[in-house]
């Protein structure tokens, strides 16, 4: 494509090397690393597993479920439509409500604004509400190299940071962690715990409720994400299901919003619909715990300062993509990871990114591209599937995941140069849509009956195909081809014979 | 009927034994199997790994093949094949192919069904008069399930089949692992996946696993293989054609 002046650039995508959108290692490598941790996998197993079986019960006692999801789908696709609009609407809300918005175009803007934002309120802390957005673009690590310290608040974004870890799901961060774990956790960093601490849910609450009541009271300034933003109110909303988060969103005097732009909902009408998909599709609870709105600032209510930072970070680059735009529709509900069988023996870290599982699969590649540097990590992502399509059936918006997937890895061909793989493409059409070479490649097929052993099964193959027989065995190939028996007379004679076996001794088939 | 059957490139190459039977079966079934004998790849490989430009002549080449008019229906062996065929082809037609390419595709699309679907849905018959006596469960394939939605109708048909004792698989919805390239691109976890296919699989006590694609009975039959499970991956095609004069005559092993 050759580029003229007056034609606009693509937008950009999340620059290379900030934030989180991006591992160190294809998704194969980390895979294996994951897949050989034993206890990773139970607890995985098990915990989607009952996920899994919750959604699908108070889902299933919906009768209008599936008309909730086209609503949904619907709503969301009107908004990607006019997003721009809809962002100056929010602007012009959310301003006249007493808050202040700004605009970041990529993480190091996020990150810039936030600190100084922090900084101008004296405060050297902030307590934050689990958040996406701010995992994405690496918020925590930045405001620490400012010498600001953020505490995160959520149960299981605090168990993640006091192990010093990352979060390996969207929306139980601490999915990989059990509960011995948990409380070794607990005992080597939160200062003061009782050195007898065990494992049982409520003393573990407990001892965390304990460190994050004084953080609570004394912190000044909160940090948080925004499950939805509506246009026409200029109202934020946080759903959760600890409390916590309310807490951070009515106790310091200062609140900034860390907000994706693709969260933005045109009225809040359309809340009714999402407040019922995201909790359902999430946690399998008919409704969340808490969920708090905010609009602006009240007087003697709440946060007197409020701050909305509008995150893009690749979001318009994705927008502009006419097929991948649907990925942006996603309400970061994760049942999509909970159904996904290549998530459930991976995990979260295999996919290197703050969104893993199926639509980080997708929204990873389109925020941050696949090519900024030679084998990139995240070219690998869209392969890190086997189109299952259990993904599919499960979202709430209704996104097609599978095909999104198929989408990117043409994308990703496209965009690289020649490979022994598509080397190999190329020469299997050209033989394929010749049916006279074909027919005699199928010949040269049979001639894998020499590698096979005494009992017809071949066990070992040369890479790139050895990856299959590590842990397969080959039936091998046979004499003949359908083919050569369709038209052999013995094929004439079979098929001769099953029409006769009909004219003898029918009618069976019945109207069962 | 006169029905245009598409063999499939793994199944005309690698596993005759499961078209033999489908052929077999519709025409005892009283139905005019025919093989239109230009017919290569549905393209589904290419387009699943990231090429549609490559594939599209293949997609030419089966509109072409399956265009003519006086074959009322095809079917395929193959649940991926016709999701393939019936939601793929479009795609690569708009993007890279003409108005001509995309008039065809549809055409085919709209008469292409999976062997349960023909058998259930076009052809109104559940019962096969297969005989088949042995203990036998089914998987039934993503792409058949999602992609498909054939829903039990392959149930259907295998229960209404003599003899048979057919057992439930334990999470018989969860994805084999196979996904064409996928099993080599993601070896290790296509092999995660396989192992708690095939170890729901023994649990059953079947002789026989069934489903209705020939490449994941390939996947699954090679991991059964080599834990030396006495399981067999046979091929749904198979089962139906069987009958008490003719019963599988096919050799171990061979989908
Ligand atoms: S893609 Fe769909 S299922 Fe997955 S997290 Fe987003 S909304 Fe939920």
């Amino acid at each position: 494509m050759s580029t003229f002046l007056g034609m606009p650039a693509p937008p950009p995508r999340s620059p290379y090397g900030t934030g989180n959108l991006r591992g160190d290692r294809a998704f194969p490598r980390a895979a294996h690393d994951e897949l050989g941790n034993e206890q990773l996998r139970r607890n995985l197993g098990r915990a989607t597993g009952t996920i899994r079986a919750k959604r699908l019960s108070v889902t299933g006692e919906l009768s209008d479920w599936e008309a909730l999801r086209d609503a949904g789908s619907a709503i969301k696709t009107d908004t990607m439509n006019r997003l721009p609009e809809l962002l100056e609407q929010l602007e012009r809300k959310v301003t006249e409500r007493g808050g202040t918005v700004h605009w970041a175009r990529d993480a190091t803007e996020a990150n810039a604004i936030v600190a100084r934002l922090v900084r101008a309120t004296g405060s050297d802390e902030v307590i934050k509400v689990k958040s996406m957005a701010t995992q994405e673009i690496g918020l925590n690590e930045h405001l620490e190299s400012v010498g600001i310290t953020p505490y995160e608040t959520d149960l299981a974004e605090l168990i993640v940071q006091l192990a010093d870890d990352k979060p390996s799901h969207i929306l139980v961060p601490a999915i990989h962690r059990n509960r011995d774990e948990i409380r070794q956790i607990f005992r080597d960093h939160i200062p003061g715990v009782d050195p007898d601490l065990d494992n049982a849910p409520a003393h573990l609450a407990a001892a965390a409720r304990g460190y994050l009541r004084e953080k609570f009271l004394t912190t000044k300034v909160a940090v948080s994400g925004a499950n939805f933003a509506v246009a026409e109110t200029g109202t934020l909303a946080v759903v959760e299901s600890e409390g916590n988060g309310r807490m951070c969103l009515t106790l310091p005097d200062t609140l900034i919003t860390v907000m994706g732009i693709e969260k933005v909902l045109p009225r809040y009408q359309d809340l009714e619909v999402f407040l019922q998909l995201l909790p359902r599709s999430s946690t399998g609870e008919r409704m969340n715990p808490y969920t708090s709105l905010w609009t602006g600032v009240t007087p003697g209510d709440g946060p007197q300062d409020f701050h909305l930072v509008l995150l893009d970070n690749g979001r318009t680059a994705a927008l502009a993509d006419a097929l991948g735009r649907a990925a942006l529709n996603c309400i970061r509900c994760s049942a999509c990871l909970n159904v996904c069988p290549v998530y459930e023996r991976t995990g979260g870290h295999a996919y290197g990114s703050t969104y893993p599982g199926p639509i980080g699969a997708v929204l990873t590649p389109q925020l941050a591209g696949m090519h900024a540097a030679k084998d990139d990590p995240n070219s690998s992502l869209p392969y890190a599937s086997s189109l299952c399509g259990a993904c599919f059936d499960a979202c709430p918006v209704k996104i097609d995941i599978p095909s999104l997937l198929v989408e990117l890895r043409h994308q990703h061909t496209e965009q690289t140069g020649v490979t022994p793989e598509k080397l190999a493409m190329k020469a299997a059409a050209a033989v394929m849509r010749r049916p006279a070479l074909y027919a005699a490649a199928q010949k040269a097929s049979a001639l894998g009956r020499v590698v096979a052993g005494r009992d017809g099964t071949i066990s070992r193959l040369p890479p790139p195909l050895s990856g299959w027989s590590d842990s397969r065995d080959t039936a091998a190939p046979p004499r003949e081809t359908f083919r050569s028996w369709f038209s052999s007379d013995e094929g004439r004679a079979t098929l001769r014979a099953a029409a006769a076996e009909r004219n003898s001794d029918h009618n069976e088939e019945d109207a069962t | 009927m006169r029905i245009g059957l598409f063999a499939t490139c793994l199944g005309d190459t690698l596993f005759p034994d499961a078209v033999k039977a489908t052929a077999i079966l519709l025409t005892r079934l009283g139905h005019d199997v025919v093989f239109p004998p230009g017919q290569t790849c549905c393209g589904q490989m290419h387009i699943n790994t990231g090429y549609q430009r490559e594939p599209v002549p293949l997609v030419r080449n089966f509109a072409d093949g399956f265009g003519d008019a006086s074959i009322e229906a095809v079917v395929m062996p193959s649940g991926s094949c016709a999701g393939s065929v019936r939601h793929q082809h479009r795609i690569v037609a708009d993007r890279y192919g003409d108005a001509t390419l995309r008039a065809g595709v549809d055409t085919v699309a709209a008469k292409t069904y999976e062997l349960s679907e023909l058998l259930v849905d076009v052809l109104g018959v559940t019962r096969v008069g297969a005989y088949f006596p042995h203990r036998v469960t089914y998987h039934p394939t993503c792409h058949s399930l999602r992609m498909l939605r054939v829903g039990d109708k392959p149930l259907r048909l295998l229960r209404a089949v003599e003899g048979i004792d057919l057992v439930e698989l334990p999470g018989a919805d969860s994805c084999c692992g196979f996904g064409g390239t996928f099993a080599l691109k993601n070896a290790e976890t296509s092999t995660a996946m396989l192992h708690d296919k095939t170890d729901n699989i023994t649990a059953t006590g079947a002789e026989v696993c069934t489903a209705g694609d020939s490449s994941c009975l390939m996947h699954i039959g090679g991991g059964l293989s080599r834990i030396r499970s006495g399981t067999r991956a046979l091929h749904l095609a198979r089962i139906l054609a069987a009958t008490r004069t003719t019963p599988d005559i096919l050799t171990k092993a061979s989908v």
